[in-house]
């Protein structure tokens, strides 16, 4: 496995939809082998936020800074579940940055590896339209774990998932942790992220707090996340720290 | 019987013409229409066909019933059409239907109104449906260059198009490069439909490239299973297809396609992937 550390370092950021701000003036680093959660209402702009770092969406302000390859884990209700591929085949596009389009695929086995790692062990011919949804986000958590990137952004990866699943899937991001790789994800359980991740970032279009998880997610700093996130005027004025 | 079936291949030569060309499209339009179908984007395909009608037009408007003319213009209005098509599923994120809706109409109507303008009702049903006479050599030519550079593309573009179209955004964020995969098979579609209009018509072309395709997802979960037996379903359809027009006296384009409907529509019922009697007629429930 690759534990090469490394910083992810987000400068005054600005992500938008239109003219409207998905988020905008956010600065955050993440140091090597942190693990950050990031939380926020509905409609704080945290996927944005996470495709906007992994290079899905353009900045429209700001800088992203990541000097090792980031891989993210989308959120599983974007893909199409009744696609016509093996557990397998989807668990290797994770070698993508190693094999490309063309070059013949080495030791093809790691994605059966990767399978049992999450616990899909005899499941590499099984069509992935066949999975449940549990099954489904471990196989793409297998792609991860093939993907081998030193900075990992997890779009609410224990979403919709039984205890079990969730349990066995926190247990390879602590694995990853120990590997000394750095680790957002985006999550809605503040239970679990008390318990499990020492430093949180909390959104709601703009960073409403960021730091130690307790102090981050007091009952003060989720009100106004709440507020911030519902407001909507439809006469909003230009931003006035947007760059002229 | 026998002499129905083989009998018009061997007795006339635009007949064997038609074939080997319907053969050619068999072999190369149905991998394609798996990949739109996968992609959910049968209706593009049906917008393409519609649009290479325009340009077909102005090409027999400036040299009559030429097939360079007619195959340059029908390229070039799919090509545009093709980027207009991408660049309105990009601005309305995927909620292009009411739009591409329109966009096949208004490039139905300015065809047939062009071809209306200067040619007779035959050369109209001609374009429109296609004629196995109308594979001349040149046809030909153009039907076995679609073909062969469409088996190199999917040879070459096998996995970045599969993985483009599971999870376009792992595509984009791995580099994989997809949209100019995809791009490359839109044109791949464009030339196919081109090519194939003299034998089964610019309306009709589509048919041979998403029905086979439909019907091949009834009876598999393998992308390389389905795009074989889509090849298999067109080229059963082609010949039926050809026969029935040479033994009916009519257009060969919706003979193939109605054909092909008629795999899909058995597929539709007696597939065993999704198939409505087995959810009409349930069996036994397996024990795990």
């Amino acid at each position: 496995m690759n534990s090469r550390a490394a910083e992810l370092a987000v400068e005054d950021l600005t992500v938008t939809h239109g003219r409207r701000p998905a988020v905008h003036h956010v600065s955050f680093r993440l140091a090597p082998g942190q693990m950050m959660a990031l939380v926020g209402p509905n409609g704080a702009g945290k996927s944005s936020l996470l495709r906007a770092i992994a290079g899905l969406h353009g900045a429209a302000e700001g800088r992203i800074r990541c000097a090792a390859p980031v891989a993210l884990l989308p959120q599983a209700n974007s893909l199409d579940r009744s696609f016509p591929l093996t557990c397998r085949d989807a668990v290797l596009f994770g070698l993508w940055n190693e094999a490309g389009g063309f070059r013949p695929i080495a030791r093809p086995e790691r994605a059966i590896a990767a399978l049992e790692a999450v616990g899909l062990a005899g499941f590499a011919n099984r069509p992935v339209g066949s999975l449940s949804a549990g099954q489904f986000q471990r196989v793409l958590f297998a792609r991860l774990l093939l993907q081998d990137a030193p900075v990992i952004l997890l779009d609410e990866p224990f979403n919709a998932l039984d205890a079990r699943t969730a349990a066995d899937l926190l247990r390879v991001v602590r694995r990853w942790h120990g590997e000394g790789r750095s680790i957002l994800a985006v999550l809605h359980d503040l239970d679990l992220v008390r318990r499990e991740f020492p430093s949180t970032l909390l959104l709601a279009r703009e960073v409403i707090a960021s730091g130690d998880t307790a102090q981050v997610l007091s009952a003060e700093n989720r009100m106004r996340a709440r507020m911030m996130a519902e407001a909507w005027a439809e006469d909003a004025a230009p931003c006035e720290r947007a760059a002229a | 019987m026998l002499d129905g079936l083989i009998g018009p291949f061997a007795e006339f030569g635009f007949m064997r013409r038609a074939l080997v060309g319907c053969v050619a499209l068999s072999l190369a339009a149905p991998p394609l229409g798996v990949f739109l179908m996968l992609r959910r984007m049968s209706l593009t395909g049906d917008v393409l066909s519609h649009a290479i009608l325009p340009g077909v037009a102005v090409g027999f408007l400036v040299a009559g019933l030429s097939v360079p003319a007619m195959a340059l213009g029908g390229l070039v209005a799919g090509l545009v059409i093709a980027v207009m098509a991408g660049a309105i599923s990009r601005a309305t994120g995927g909620r292009e239907d009411a739009a591409l809706a329109a966009l096949y109409l208004t490039a139905l109507a300015a065809g047939v109104l062009l071809i209306s303008w200067r040619g007779s009702a035959v050369d109209l049903s001609h374009i429109l449906f296609g004629s196995v006479l109308g594979v001349d050599d040149a046809a030909l030519a153009m039907m076995g260059i679609a073909a062969s550079a469409t088996l190199l593309f999917l040879a070459l573009a096998w996995r970045p198009l599969i993985l483009e179209c599971f999870d376009p955004s792992f595509a984009q964020a791995v580099g994989a490069r997809g949209s100019l995969w995809h791009l490359g098979l839109m044109a791949l579609v464009v030339l196919n439909l081109v090519a194939a209009f003299q034998a089964v018509g610019t309306l009709m072309a589509v048919g041979l490239m998403m029905l086979p395709a439909i019907a091949a997802r009834h009876w598999t979960r393998g992308i390389g299973a389905m795009v074989t037996l889509a090849a298999g379903f067109a080229l059963l359809g082609s010949l039926a297809g050809l026969l029935l027009s040479f033994h009916l006296d009519v257009p060969s384009g919706p003979a193939i396609v109605l054909v092909t409907a008629a795999v899909w529509a058995a597929s539709l019922l007696f597939g065993t992937v999704d198939g409505l009697l087995a959810r009409w007629w349930p069996r036994r429930h397996l024990s795990g």
